[in-house]
């Protein structure tokens, strides 16, 4: 992302949300957390001069030239990368998501000490990695079939001490008020993101996280299955949004 | 203790108290009640909408009506998003601060109920 590059990514950025839209008027398919957003918002997320998510993406730009990334791939290569994961990862039969692949390139690849999941490297990594597919919509990886369904398996499960399940909140009461937060359909579609309460860039297995804390419920520990699972139905759920990483949200 | 859809019997043997109770409602920690619910607060800026406002609760139900929604909803609707204020019962996942403890205590319970009662119109 070179000094012109953001301005021409915009506006087929902003094609593809117009086109998004379009669709949306037609009653058509999921919504994504953008389109409830105050119009305020909105433009911070359109304006990558004002999207503090941004700073993020530079900084794992650097990092990808930096870490020895680029040694093996190019910031090219990386486009439509993010809009197909999770995925299935070949050596270990397994799903992994975005940052448990980047992971690996790091320790097994390069040799070199892990970084933290929710350490601001890792953030700039995926968020960097992400960015390159926004405005793709996503193409869930047919060869998680098994991931969708404990996923979605999960997602309807009732839990923790208030015994909500996910699709309680996120099917059946997407639109209306959770005391002064607006429920929304709880799509994944634009982590890496900037989230106003959170101050900072955070991961989606953190936004799930908060929602498992929520309710009271055990989250399971950083980097489980159980969340590669849930992502994986998530992004099945939300199939043909686009890809806004960084995204804002409130 | 259950008769018909109603808990007739106070949890405690005695009256609640509906200042402590309001102030339980109104507690996004405690009662967590405005997260769903709406009601005549014009204090409280966020309130929920995913349940019924609970201006005139006390009007539309008696006591012992209240006490067993507030218990344990499930008795008169197995899939309320409501959760059982003073049931363990059934849940799965709890994390590890809130294990087998209930939402409310006996005493707040009352407290609740005696407040709700008090919502008239
Ligand atoms: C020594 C070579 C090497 C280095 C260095 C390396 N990678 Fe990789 N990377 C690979 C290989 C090989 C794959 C394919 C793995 C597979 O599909 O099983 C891969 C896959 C990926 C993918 C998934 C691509 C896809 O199409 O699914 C991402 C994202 C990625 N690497 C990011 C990174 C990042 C970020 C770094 C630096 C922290 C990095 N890689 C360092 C070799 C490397
Ligand atoms: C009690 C209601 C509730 C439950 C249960 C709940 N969530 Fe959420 N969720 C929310 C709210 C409210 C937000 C938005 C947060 C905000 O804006 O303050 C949210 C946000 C999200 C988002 C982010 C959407 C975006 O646009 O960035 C995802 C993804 C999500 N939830 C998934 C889940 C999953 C998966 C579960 C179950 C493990 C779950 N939620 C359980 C209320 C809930
Ligand atoms: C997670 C959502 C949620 C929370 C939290 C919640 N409720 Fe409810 N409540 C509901 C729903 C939904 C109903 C509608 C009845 C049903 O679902 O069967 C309801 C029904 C009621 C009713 C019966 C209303 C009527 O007119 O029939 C009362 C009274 C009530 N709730 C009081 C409370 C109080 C007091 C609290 C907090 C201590 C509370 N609720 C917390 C969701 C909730």
């Amino acid at each position: 992302m070179g000094s012109p590059r953001p301005r021409r990514g915009r506006s087929r950025w902003l094609e593809a949300l117009a086109c998004a839209g379009a669709l949306l008027l037609l009653g058509a398919g999921p919504r994504s957390g953008y389109e409830t957003m105050t119009p305020q918002l909105r433009a911070m997320q359109d304006d990558d001069l004002s999207n503090p998510g941004m700073l993020a993406v530079a900084e794992g730009e650097a990092l990808f030239a930096r870490e020895g990334c680029a040694g093996c791939h190019t910031a090219e290569a990386m486009r439509g990368v993010a809009a197909r994961y999770p995925a299935l990862d070949r050596a270990s039969q397994a799903p992994i998501d975005l940052s448990g692949r980047i992971a690996q390139c790091r320790e097994k690849r390069q040799q070199r000490p892990p970084l933290p999941r929710e350490g601001p490297a890792m953030l700039a990594l995926t968020a960097f990695v992400a960015h390159q597919s926004r405005g793709l919509p996503l193409q869930p990886d047919p060869r998680l079939a098994e991931a969708r369904r404990q996923g979605e398996a999960l997602f309807r499960e009732r839990r923790g001490q208030l015994n909500l399940s996910c699709a309680q909140c996120h099917d059946d009461n997407a639109g209306r008020r959770l005391a002064g937060s607006l429920i929304p359909e709880g799509h994944p579609n634009g982590y890496p993101l900037y989230r106003l309460e959170w101050q900072a860039l955070g991961s989606l297995q953190r936004r799930l996280r908060n929602c498992l804390v929520g309710v009271r419920s055990e989250p399971f520990p950083p980097g489980a299955p159980d969340y590669v699972a849930l992502e994986a139905y998530l992004v099945a759920r939300a199939r043909g949004l686009l890809v806004e990483t960084p995204a804002i949200r409130p | 203790m259950v008769a018909g859809d109603a808990i007739p019997g106070s949890l405690t043997g005695a009256p609640g108290d509906a200042a402590r109770g309001r102030a339980i409602v109104l507690d996004r920690q405690r009662g967590l009640c405005l997260l769903c619910h709406a009601g005549p607060f014009p204090e409280e800026r966020f309130q929920g909408d995913l349940a019924p406002s609970l201006a005139g609760a006390g009007a539309r139900l008696s006591e012992g009506q209240l006490r067993l929604r507030m218990v344990d909803g499930r008795r008169l609707n197995p899939d309320t998003i409501m959760p059982a204020y003073f049931s363990t019962e059934g849940l799965r996942h709890v994390g590890r601060a809130w294990q087998d403890r209930r939402l409310l205590t006996a005493e707040e319970i009352e407290d609740v109920v005696a407040f709700l009662a008090t919502l008239r119109d």
